[in-house]
C-alpha cells in the first residue's frame, strides 16, 4: 500500500509527481513501521487508561436502566445463565466457556428477589436496537423496558424510548410459562396500533411500526429462551448465599477460573 | 482550494482567521459534509462532533508537521491516514469514557472522522510543509471554523425541528415542530439555506462596493 | 418482513436508508461527479465494486480482530486494508481488463477516501451481519449510491437549461435538489414494515 498511494494525491497536488525523489524502499518501510509503532503505542495507552472508566460508565448506565425496569431495587448481582447452568459473574471476569447470556438479578433492601433484568436486541428500522427489560418471576410478567441503544428516526421511531402509551404496554406484559416449562404460554407479539386485546400483546406506535415490531420480537425471542431457564434456577437466584453450589456444574465461584 | 505554497509561512492573524471565514471548510470549501449533515440534528451532537474533529485536526496536524522531514514522499498519504486513524480511535475511547449517551447518539460517525477530507486535506496541503507552530494555529482556525459551521446547522435544525436549543424549550409549546428539519432532508435544506444567505451577503457587499466606487458616474 | 432477511437488508440499504440521501455518506462524489449521467454511472459502478471488495475484506479482518481480541485496532486496520484493497483491485483490473480500467480507472483511487466505503464496513460490523448479510448490504448500498448519483445527474443536466437566480447557483442549488430527492426517498420508509 506504499508506492501506489501516490495516485491518491493527484487530484490534490498534481505537481508532486515531478518532485518525487528516489527513496529506497527500506526507508519507506522504516517510516511506516515507525509510525505504526507510534500509533499502536498511543492507541493502547488510551485504551488502557479509558477502559476502567468506560466499564464504570457502562455499569452505571445498566444500574440506572435496572432501576427503571424494576421497582425498589437496592442491590444487584450479575449472573451468567446458559443451558449448562447459572454462574455468578464478577466484574472484569471473562465469560464462562459455555454459551449463554448475562442477566442481572435485582434485590430489595431485605435481600428479597425483586426480579431479573435481561438484555435483548434486534434490528430496528435503521440499526440494532438494544434494550433492557425487567422480568418478575412472582407475577410471571415483564415489568418494564428501557432502550439502551438505538438509531431510530427522530420524531418517529425513537418514540419507543419515551412514548408513555407505548411504555405502558410493558408494565405488566404477560410472560407466563407453558405447561412443560420449556417456553412461553403465549408468544409476545406486537399488534397494530389500537388492536391490543390480550395481556401478552404490545400495542404498536402508529408511524413507528418497524421499531415497535422489533421490540416485540426481541422480547419474545429472548423470553422464550431465557425465562424458562430463570425459572429452573429460581431458587438459586432467590437465595444466593444459602445454596451457592446447587448449580448443575460444580462450585459456581470456581467454574470460570478452571475453565479459562 | 487551499493555498498550495511551498514556502514556510510566518504566523499572522490570517493564519488563524482564514479558517473561520475566508476558507471556512464547510461554507466555502464544502469539505467534510458527511458529518456536517449527519450529526447536526441536535446542538449537543454538533458541539461534540465539532470538538472531536477539532482535536483530531490539531493533533494530526502537529504530528504530521513534526514528522514532515522524516516521511518519504511516496508513503506520506499512508502515514497520514495511520496518524489520523490513531487520533480518531483515541477520541472514540475518550468520548466513550466521558458520556455513553453521547457516544450512542453519534454512533459510527465518530469513527468516520477518519475519512473527513478536511483533516487529510490540511495534513497534505498545509501541515506537511509548515513549521509546527504555524500548522497548529492554522489547524485550530480550521477546526474552530468547522465547529462554528456545525453549530450553525445544529442550532437551526434543533430550533426548527424540535423547538428547543440544547434541550431547553425556546418556542412556546404551541409551536408545532417541523420534524422534517431533524430528518435527513432538513440537513440538505438548512445547509443550502445557509449557503444562500452567505452568497446573498457576498453579492450585496460587492454591489455596495460597486455603488461606492461608481458613485461619480451613477450619482446614486 | 423480517429485518434480518437478505431482501430487507438489500432494500433497506438501497432505498429506505439510502447511503447518500439518508445517511449522508459519500457526499463528496455525489456533489462532485454528478454533473453528467455517464460519469455518474461509471462512478456508481466503480463504487459498488469497491464496496463489495471492502465489505468482504472488512468481514474477514473483523473476524481476525475478534479472534485475537484486539478490537481497538479495528479502525486503523479497516482504513489500511480498504486503501490497499482498492490499490490491488486497480492493479488487477488494469492488467486483465483494460476496457474496464478505462471506464473505472480515474475513479478508483478517489473512492478510497469516500466515507461510504468505511461507513459500510463500520455499519456491517456494528450490526453484526453474517457473511451473506454483508454481501446483500454492500450490494444494496452500491445500488442505492448509483441510483442517487444517476438521479442527481439527470436533474442537474435539466437544470443547466433552467434559469436560476445568480445567488442560488452552484452548491446551493445542488443541496436543495438533494434535499428534495432525500424527501422523496423518505417515502420508501414504510417499505417492508408488514403492516403497510
Amino acid at each position: 500500500m506504499n508506492h501506489s498511494d501516490m495516485t491518491l494525491v493527484q487530484p490534490v497536488m498534481p505537481q508532486s509527481k515531478q518532485l518525487q525523489p528516489q527513496t529506497p524502499s527500506f526507508a519507506m518501510i522504516q517510516t511506516l513501521a515507525g509510525i505504526a509503532m507510534l500509533s499502536g503505542f498511543l492507541v493502547v495507552l488510551v485504551y488502557q487508561v479509558t477502559k476502567p472508566i468506560i466499564a464504570e460508565n457502562k455499569r452505571l448506565a445498566i444500574e440506572k436502566a435496572i432501576s427503571v425496569v424494576l421497582s425498589d431495587v437496592s442491590a444487584k448481582r450479575d449472573y451468567f445463565l446458559g443451558d449448562e447452568g447459572l454462574v455468578l459473574f464478577d466484574a472484569g471476569q471473562q465469560s464462562p466457556s459455555f454459551s449463554g447470556e448475562k442477566i442481572y438479578a435485582a434485590y430489595d433492601d431485605k435481600d428479597e428477589l425483586r426480579g431479573v433484568a435481561l438484555e435483548a436486541a434486534a434490528t430496528g428500522y435503521q440499526d440494532v436496537i438494544r434494550i433492557l427489560y425487567g422480568y418478575d418471576p412472582s407475577c410471571q410478567c415483564v415489568t418494564g423496558i428501557k432502550v439502551l441503544k438505538m438509531a431510530e428516526t427522530p420524531g418517529l421511531g425513537d418514540k419507543i424510548a419515551f412514548d408513555a402509551d407505548f411504555l405502558e404496554n410493558f408494565i405488566a406484559l404477560d410472560a407466563q410459562l407453558n405447561v412443560n416449562l420449556g417456553g412461553l404460554q403465549n408468544e409476545i407479539v406486537t399488534v397494530k396500533h389500537g388492536a391490543k386485546t390480550e395481556p401478552w400483546q404490545i400495542d404498536a406506535i402508529s408511524g413507528a411500526t418497524i421499531s415497535s415490531n422489533a421490540i416485540g420480537k426481541m422480547i419474545n425471542q429472548s423470553g422464550q429462551k431465557v425465562i424458562p431457564l430463570i425459572n429452573k434456577h429460581l431458587n438459586e437466584l432467590k437465595h444466593p448465599e444459602k445454596e451457592p453450589g446447587k448449580t448443575s456444574e460444580t462450585n459456581p465461584e470456581a467454574t470460570p477460573e478452571t475453565k479459562e | 482550494m487551499t493555498t498550495l505554497t511551498n514556502q514556510e509561512e510566518t504566523i499572522t492573524l490570517d493564519t488563524f482567521t482564514r479558517g473561520l471565514w475566508k476558507e471556512n471548510p464547510v461554507f466555502v470549501m464544502l469539505l467534510g459534509l458527511c458529518p456536517v449533515l449527519a450529526v447536526t440534528n441536535t446542538t449537543m451532537n454538533a458541539i461534540a462532533m465539532g470538538l472531536a474533529t477539532l482535536f483530531v485536526l490539531v493533533a494530526s496536524s502537529t504530528l504530521v508537521s513534526l514528522l514532515r522531514k522524516l516521511i518519504p514522499k511516496q508513503v506520506r498519504i499512508a502515514s497520514y491516514i495511520i496518524i489520523i486513524a490513531t487520533f480518531v480511535t483515541m477520541v472514540d475511547y475518550l468520548i466513550q469514557s466521558i458520556s455513553l449517551d453521547l457516544y450512542n447518539a453519534l454512533g459510527a460517525f465518530i469513527q468516520l472522522i477518519v475519512v473527513n477530507c478536511v483533516i487529510l486535506g490540511r495534513a497534505e496541503a498545509y501541515a506537511s510543509k509548515q513549521k509546527v507552530s504555524t500548522a497548529i494555529i492554522n489547524a485550530l482556525g480550521m477546526g474552530v471554523g468547522f465547529t462554528i459551521a456545525l453549530l450553525c446547522l445544529g442550532v437551526t435544525r434543533e430550533l426548527l425541528g424540535a423547538g428547543t436549543i440544547l434541550g431547553f424549550q425556546v418556542f412556546s409549546t404551541s409551536f408545532e415542530p417541523w420534524i422534517v428539519m431533524i430528518l435527513p432532508p432538513g440537513g440538505f435544506f438548512v445547509l443550502g439555506s445557509w449557503l444562500l444567505l452567505f452568497e446573498y451577503i457576498k453579492q450585496r457587499k460587492q454591489q455596495t462596493h460597486l455603488n461606492v466606487t461608481g458613485v461619480v458616474e451613477h450619482g446614486s | 418482513m423480517d429485518p434480518d432477511s437478505l431482501t430487507f437488508i438489500f432494500i433497506n440499504a438501497a432505498l429506505s436508508n439510502n447511503f447518500v440521501l439518508a445517511l449522508f455518506l459519500g457526499l463528496c462524489p455525489f456533489l462532485g461527479v454528478s454533473a453528467k449521467k455517464e460519469t455518474a454511472c461509471n462512478m456508481g459502478l466503480a463504487t459498488m465494486f469497491v464496496m463489495l471488495v471492502s465489505s468482504i475484506s472488512a468481514f474477514s479482518i473483523n473476524w481476525l480482530l475478534i479472534e485475537f481480541n484486539i478490537q481497538f485496532l479495528r479502525l486503523i486496520c479497516y482504513i489500511a486494508v480498504i486503501a490497499s484493497a482498492v490499490q490491488l483491485v486497480e492493479m488487477v483490473v488494469k492488467k486483465f481488463s483494460p476496457t474496464l480500467f478505462r471506464a473505472l480507472g480515474i475513479f478508483l483511487p478517489l473512492i478510497t477516501t469516500n466515507c461510504a466505503i468505511l461507513g459500510l464496513a463500520l455499519f456491517q460490523t456494528f450490526r453484526e451481519y453474517n457473511f451473506l448479510q454483508c454481501l446483500a448490504f454492500s450490494l444494496g448500498a452500491g445500488v442505492g449510491f448509483t441510483l442517487a448519483l444517476l438521479l442527481m445527474a439527470g436533474l442537474r443536466e435539466k437544470l443547466e437549461l433552467a434559469r436560476v437566480p445568480t445567488v442560488s447557483q452552484g452548491a446551493t442549488m445542488s443541496l436543495m435538489l438533494a434535499g428534495l430527492l432525500s424527501l422523496a426517498f423518505m417515502g420508501f420508509a414504510g417499505l417492508g414494515s408488514g403492516h403497510g
